[in-house]
């Protein structure tokens, strides 16, 4: 067994969806059926997809895979100095798992969509778009460099785009879909300007001669302070792709996209991908920009969080919570706890992208119905869907068993080891408290969707459950929800293959000084290899382990307290909801706003931003404009001036020599008589002056 | 008695130039121009003759005199004919009226 065919196996899988969206595409004004290329693909791509994730995690567990070639040699360039961009792919293990993440969700999206998708007018321009934004996803995936990552973040914002304005008849689609791109390009400009700081101290984009650099000392600029720096510039992409706070509005807005686009690509990879870049660019992160990357975190856990508690559209509620979630994977990173960071990508990908198809399946049933009033009782309608919905709502909950509980159950621990660390506590209170939130407005529309009595009875009594094509992925995803693929210990995912021997915290190149102090590797834990966290001294794995339990315990009876409140408020109607509503009417109203982060926007970026276009514009009109016509004007007389000297002096000497001319003329025609025997008089006279002129007599 | 010298032919030669210069100037008839213009050539021949006789040139004195007068044959049949078409032309031989030069 060699690992020599991955690379070229990967290739496949990258260029393999760009030919389905140029077939299918070009293809589909002729055939009919041209979506079924990209099906076809699309199942060729998750195959190889498995060949690879599987050569790679279980033969080639700590092998690293890099291909590169030199795509720009300018050699050495005056001031700048050494010019030489490499293009390349690389292997690793979290590389081969979002692999296998973004394969599998994508192939099921694509069976799902057929059925969800069936009579749509664009049917075979959506597959290509899905054809396309799986090529871009495969790249950031796939990718050494950082340069190429840009390229491919890029392209996951243009498919991002174009699928969430697919239904572009519908304004609120066509703006949803600006919005988002606008949005992420704030981020990217703050990605765009890391990458450039970064290629002009260290003269390459490939990340692992940029941790080779500053492993051997060399900092940006010489200080830890612009090290710093070029970490949060590079986490502002992060924060606009995965939807972080201060950017996280246009996540919820996306979601007029169709259903299993919403799934694909705002559940479950393409905002991942954020998290994926701070994944990458660990090793290089000093503390302080691990902090900063820690409290937006945090932020964008906890303030998603109590928005979703009031939201009545099932797909938004998701959304929130979507950003809840990536907001912990991030506060995760960024309190240092690598791996169930990254294990809760893959997990969270996996019962998101199911809770978007569940929800599909809901909004199928009932005819293109997302608000939760209307629905309520589809439980017997829609058994499958129900049973998948509440695995995926046990998992997400963070209920043994299930595996969002082994990830989420890790990064509370890590918060809290943090906070036992350093004192830190608010992470911790932060990751607990957005549990206990997160189990309450999971089971709140699974109750509101799928218990009780139907709320629209003329929509219940069409609804039917959804085909088997529907089916049959939140089957497989529900299935991969559950604990034993990941661990055989339902309780402690550390020893479980994932974290034990796939997914390691990437040893830090930064100075020791800059790190987190406990990040500092001590050499007892390196000698004795005791530790899966590499990084981390051997304090940190400690505070880890007691942190364990307590955390198990907090986290159940919070997750157990939410769903009991959920029954209470919803099932039971034990307690009145909108009597409390009415009580805390001010707080209602914020979280039902969404925290009026729109308005505030609007009223501040935007009147900012066409405050400035205006008076830009008034510039425009009245300076530049005026310069340019006071130019044309001043040219205008200028030429004026030169026509009438033209006219005038020009003319009027030429004419001059005109007239001066035919007034010789005039006089010298008398000459000409015409009359020979003039002539011959002529001629004898001027003879005889001549004579008499020169011959000397 | 005075022995008739060179000076006496170039006398006789000029009267005769100045002759036919005077009628070539003076008459209106075109063959009368043309009369003048032969009067001028035996001047000039008269002229050859002479400086043939008194100069130390040998015979080519007469030689182009003999030249002259077969030149001055060839050219009076030209002339005519030109006076002939001038005529055909015009309905006159007064070159007075023959000035469609200035034109």
């Amino acid at each position: 067994m060699n690992g020599s065919n991955l690379i070229p196996l990967s290739l496949f899988i990258l260029f393999a969806p760009l030919a389905g969206f140029w077939l299918t595409l070009l293809l589909g004004k002729k055939i009919q059926k041209s979506y079924l290329i990209e099906i076809v693909i699309s199942t060729l791509v998750l195959l190889t997809t498995l060949y690879v994730t599987f050569t790679k995690l279980f033969y080639f567990p700590d092998t690293k895979f890099v291909s590169e070639f030199t795509w720009i040699n300018l050699g050495t360039v005056p001031i700048l100095g050494k010019i030489t961009v490499e293009l390349g792919m690389m292997i690793d293990n979290i590389t081969a798992l979002m692999l296998f993440v973004v394969a599998l969700i994508s192939a099921l999206v694509h069976f799902y969509s057929i059925e969800y998708m069936k009579g749509d007018a664009r049917f075979n321009r959506y597959f290509a778009f899905l054809g396309i934004f799986s090529f871009s996803m495969m790249g950031i995936v796939l990718t050494h460099n950082i340069f190429m990552m840009y390229i491919f973040w890029e392209l996951v914002g243009l498919s991002s785009y174009l699928l969430i304005g697919f239904w572009f008849e519908k304004d609120t689609a066509s703006d949803a879909g600006k919005k988002a791109f606008l949005v992420n390009r704030i981020g990217d400009l703050g990605m765009f300007s890391g990458i450039l700081l970064i290629y002009v101290n260290y003269h390459t984009f490939t990340f692992d001669k940029i941790f080779l650099a500053i492993g051997n000392g060399v900092l940006p600029f010489n200080s830890e302070f612009w090290l710093t720096i070029v970490g949060v510039l590079l986490f502002c992409g992060a924060i606009g792709k995965s939807a972080q706070f201060p950017l996280h509005v246009w996540l919820p807005d996306a979601m007029e996209g169709p259903t299993p686009v919403s799934a694909l690509i705002h559940a479950a990879t393409m905002v991942a991908a954020g998290v994926y870049l701070v994944a990458r660019i660990f090793p290089m992160m000093t503390g302080d920009a691990l902090l900063v990357v820690a409290v937006i975190g945090a932020l964008s856990a906890f303030i998603p969080a109590t928005i979703a508690l009031t939201q009545t559209d099932i797909k938004k509620v998701l959304a929130y919570s979507t950003i809840s979630q990536l907001g912990y994977m991030i506060m995760a990173l960024g309190v240092g706890s690598f791996a169930f960071g990254f294990f809760h990508l893959v997990t969270h990908a996996f019962f998101k992208a199911g809770l978007f198809l569940g929800a599909g399946s809901v909004i199928h049933a009932m005819h293109h119905e997302q608000d939760i009033r209307n629905m309520g009782g589809l439980r017997k309608k829609l058994p499958v869907t129900y049973i998948t919905f509440l695995v995926f709502c046990l998992a997400i909950s963070g209920i043994p068993l299930t595996s969002g509980f082994l990830t989420k159950d890790g990064i509370l621990a890590g918060t809290y080891a943090f906070g036992l660390l350093t004192g830190n506590a608010l992470f911790a209170i932060t990751g607990f408290f957005v549990a206990l939130l997160t189990a309450f407005y999971m089971f709140r529309i699974l109750i509101l969707t799928f218990h009780g009595t139907p709320r629209d009875e003329h929509k219940y009594e069409h609804a039917h459950e959804s085909p088997f094509l529907m089916i049959a992925p939140l089957v497989i995803l529900a299935t991969l929800s559950i604990f034993v693929f990941y661990t055989a210990n339902p309780f402690n995912a550390d020893s479980g293959w994932v974290l034990s021997r796939w997914i390691k915290t990437p040893a830090s190149v930064v100075p020791e000084h800059a790190r987190y102090s406990f990040m500092v590797s001590d050499k007892a834990a390196e000698v004795s290899k005791m530790s899966e966290h590499v990084t981390h001294s051997e304090i940190y794995t400690e505070a880890l382990h007691h942190a364990h339990i307590p955390s198990v315990l907090l986290s159940l009876f919070l997750a157990g307290l939410g769903i009991l409140l959920a029954f209470a408020f919803y099932q039971w109607k034990k307690i009145d909801v909108d009597a409390l509503t009415l009580k805390i009417k001010p707080l209602y109203t914020f979280s039902l706003h969404k925290w009026y982060f729109d308005e505030f926007y609007h009223k501040t970026f935007v009147a900012l931003l066409l405050g400035v276009s205006n008076l830009l514009a008034w510039f425009d009109e009245h300076i530049v404009d005026g310069i340019v016509n006071g130019a044309a004007y001043v040219t205008r007389m200028l030429s004026r001036l030169s026509g009438l000297f033209d006219a005038y002096v020009v003319d009027g000497a030429v004419n001059l020599t005109a007239t001066f001319s035919g007034l010789i003329g005039l006089l010298f025609r008398k000459i000409q008589t015409g009359k020979v025997q003039a002539y011959v008089v002529l001629v004898v006279f001027s003879l005889v002056l001549l004579l008499l002129f020169f011959v000397k007599i | 008695m005075t022995t008739i010298g060179l000076q006496h032919y170039l006398v006789v030669s000029s009267i005769l130039f100045s002759l036919g210069l005077f009628g070539i100037v003076t008459r209106k008839n075109a063959v009368m121009v043309l009369m003048g213009i032969e009067l001028i050539l035996n001047s000039a021949n008269i002229n050859f003759i002479a400086f043939a006789r008194f100069g130390n040139f040998g015979f080519d004195g007469q030689l182009i005199a003999l030249f002259i007068i077969i030149l001055a044959a060839a050219e009076a049949a030209i002339a005519l004919a030109i006076i002939l078409n001038i005529y055909k032309n015009f309905s006159t031989v007064n070159v007075d009226e023959i000035d469609k030069l200035k034109e």
